[in-house]
């Protein structure tokens, strides 16, 4: 396997070397409302977003799970989320498996932040949020504070110097799970959240 | 199947549904591609800087491949390196021999499709289930794919409904999408859950994190990558870029080309396996880097653009000549312009010389390439090196695949516009005999029999415009 390895390698050695090309002049793009960028781009793509003050997101969510007719919520402690059926992702998945699968109803994770270019929410799953919370579920719903919305994927990886912090799995999530494979028909919910519900937390 | 190009178009050019199917698919794509760049000065700096992205890349590659795998290697991830397709398939076996994997789950991978990964892991008793919506349709009729972001794109959904009902237990005949839709869900959620391992591909390998890009719509490439214990990535070595910067201007060319989105609902970047704290993600995670040719067209200054592609589509969108003969009559695993020009450099112009010829060198292709393949010139090129070929040593089989017809008759054509006095034999010749020239005359016949011949005029072009007084040549 090594003998690929170099072989590969010196044939790509051996080839004539070019000149890199300098970066072309590119700026990503800047937004004079950010949230509203976000709201329009997000909606878009079938996502709910909701403005909420910051100390009234659970009352809010209590209402909104409520008027979809949930069962089961599954979210991180501490989040303190208020549902009478509320489960942690609290061990291993192969012990979970079952019933993140076929059993939650909807999921509760925060968000490192947003961009308004796109209408897409940045997440890096951890211990508390795990990868799966925000896909196996047929409903996310997912805790933006407005302040972290960049206008663009471009400027939040430079300025949060992602490069030198990459944990070990990045989500960019922008609307339900999709698709358009049949007729090019758009169908949500193929495999992952059928619905996205974005609670953006004013200060 | 008809076994050349010619004979397979003519096939589908007389299968209307076929063509009706492509021509609204094509339509719409176009369209929504249209919206996403609808400033022309913002796509002409967004472009430049893609081409730059990868050009640079390219030029910097062997370093980049071995940046790619220390950063990677160091953060949990086997990395492997696969001369061919062979030794990729392998590679992959091996590995879930070891882990005793049985079953697979696929994200959409267009290098596995290169490598007939499936067949493979069939024939040694590992069943491999394709989850991405189109593949897994085309999976259940048994077809490959027809385009290579959505590899359905072939069949209306009244074939697909009978396909449902034919394969999916209890399932009516519907041509509700949704319905559609959500068996196809459940079925594969129990095979996410049962599989062994999952596999996928990779759109970008970033060098400076060690970090593998995947861009997706359904969530299943996310599912494969993450749920079970066990994650096989595979992709050319072509996918590498040098930061992770350059993936932000990558990720708003390569959707907005694709499909018109402005970004695809996942954007999944992993950069190494489970952490011992972590309570989901594969326990393990390995990456093939395939070569397969690509080292060899990398040898050659003016092919090397070829491997910039970053297989967004969007030439065959645009390609008159794809969108009425479909995916599956060029007979290579990537159809369209790109590959028409990938596929005789991958397996040979001996193997798939007549695919260069398969265009109208109308430019369609070059002007909505987001990394800004020449594709027309390399077109060109092969097309030359399939008849005399250079001493180049990327490529494969030059000098096959040339018709000897095609290249006498070039061949006399040189010859005659080389010397003045043939050259005015010649078209005096044609002016005063053209016209007797039956229409089915041998060489003449292929031309014909979708159009009229054309009329000789009495006096060829420079006495016409002699008679008219310009004498000056
Ligand atoms: S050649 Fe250009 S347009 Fe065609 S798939 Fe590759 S990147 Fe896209």
């Amino acid at each position: 396997m090594s003998d690929a390895r170099a072989a590969i390698l010196s044939r790509l050695r051996a080839a004539p070397q070019l000149a890199p090309p300098e970066y072309p002049d590119w700026q990503p793009p800047r937004f004079g409302n950010r949230l509203e960028r976000f709201r329009i781009m997000l909606e878009a793509v079938h996502g709910e977003v909701y403005e909420v003050a910051a100390d009234q997101w659970r009352e809010r969510l209590r209402a909104i799970l409520s008027a979809k007719g949930v069962n089961k919520v599954m979210a991180a402690p501490h989040l303190g989320v208020d549902w009478p059926e509320i489960l942690a992702y609290d061990r291993p998945v192969e012990d979970l498996k079952e019933l993140l699968v076929d059993g939650i109803d909807a999921a509760v994770t925060t968000t490192r932040g947003a961009i308004a270019e796109t209408g897409t929410l940045v997440l890096w799953p951890d211990v508390d949020e795990p990868r799966l919370l925000s896909l196996l579920p047929p409903i996310h719903v997912a805790l933006l504070n407005q302040a972290d919305i960049a206008d663009t994927l471009a400027e939040m990886m430079t300025a949060q110097n992602w490069a030198a912090t990459m944990p070990t799995n990045v989500l960019l999530i922008s609307g339900p799970s999709k698709t358009a494979d049949i007729e090019q028909t758009l169908a949500y919910g193929v495999h992952g959240p059928k619905q996205l519900i974005v609670l953006v937390l004013q200060s | 199947m008809a076994a050349d190009f010619a004979h397979r178009a003519h096939d589908a050019l007389n299968n209307p549904q076929l063509r009706r199917n492509f021509r609204r698919a094509m339509d719409g794509l176009m369209a929504k591609r249209a919206v996403q760049f609808a400033d022309q000065g913002d796509w002409t700096k967004l472009r430049a800087r893609g081409a730059a992205i990868k050009a640079r890349a390219l030029a910097r590659l062997p370093d980049l491949l071995e940046e790619f795998e220390r950063k990677a290697t160091a953060n949990g991830i086997h990395v492997h390196w696969a001369e061919t397709t062979a030794d990729a398939n392998r590679i992959v076996l091996e590995i879930l021999t070891a882990h005793d994997a049985k079953r697979v789950i696929k994200g959409k991978s267009m290098v596995s499709e290169e490598m007939h990964l499936n067949a493979h892991l069939h024939a040694h008793g590992i069943a491999a289930v394709e989850s991405d919506l189109g593949e897994y349709i085309i999976q259940l009729a048994g077809e490959a794919p027809s385009h290579i972001v959505m590899p359905c794109i072939h069949k209306d959904k009244g074939e697909i409904a009978q396909l449902f009902t034919d394969n999916i237990k209890d399932q009516p005949y519907t041509e509700d999408v949704d319905a559609l839709t959500a068996a196809a869900r459940t079925v594969l959620r129990q095979q996410f859950a049962a599989a062994d391992a999952g596999l996928s591909g990779a759109n970008f390998l970033v060098a400076e994190t060690g970090s593998l890009v995947l861009i997706e719509n359904e969530g299943n490439g996310r599912l494969s990558t993450t749920l079970p214990p066990l994650h096989i990535a595979v992709t050319g070595i072509e996918k590498l870029v040098e930061k992770l910067d350059d993936v932000a201007p990558l990720l708003a060319l390569l959707p907005r080309s694709a499909t018109g989105q402005p970004i695809t609902t996942y954007v999944n970047m992993i950069t190494g396996s489970r952490k011992t704290e972590e309570l989901d993600g594969p326990r393990q995670v390995h990456l093939v880097l395939l070569d397969n040719g690509r080292s060899r067209v990398y040898a050659d200054a003016q092919l090397r653009d070829t491997l910039r592609c970053i297989r967004c589509g969007a030439c065959m969108n645009h390609c008159p000549v794809y969108a009425r003969v479909g995916g599956h009559t060029y007979g290579s695993v990537y159809p369209g312009p790109i590959g028409k020009i990938l596929t005789p450099q991958l397996a040979g112009l001996d193997c798939a010389g007549d695919l260069p010829h398969a265009s109208t060198l109308c430019n369609a292709c070059v002007e909505v390439c987001p990394v800004q393949i020449p594709i027309a010139d390399i077109l060109v090129r092969l097309r030359t090196e399939a008849a005399e070929p250079s001493a180049s040593p990327a490529v494969k089989g030059g000098g096959g695949g040339g018709s000897v017809v095609e290249n006498t008759v070039w061949r006399g054509w040189t010859a005659m516009h080389a010397n003045p006095a043939a050259y005015a034999l010649a078209t005096r010749a044609l002016a005063l005999l053209g016209n007797f020239i039956p229409a089915a005359a041998p060489l003449l016949k292929q031309w014909t029999t979708m159009r009229s011949k054309p009329k000789f005029a009495g006096k060829s072009l420079h006495q016409l415009a002699r008679d008219k007084g310009f004498d000056h040549e």
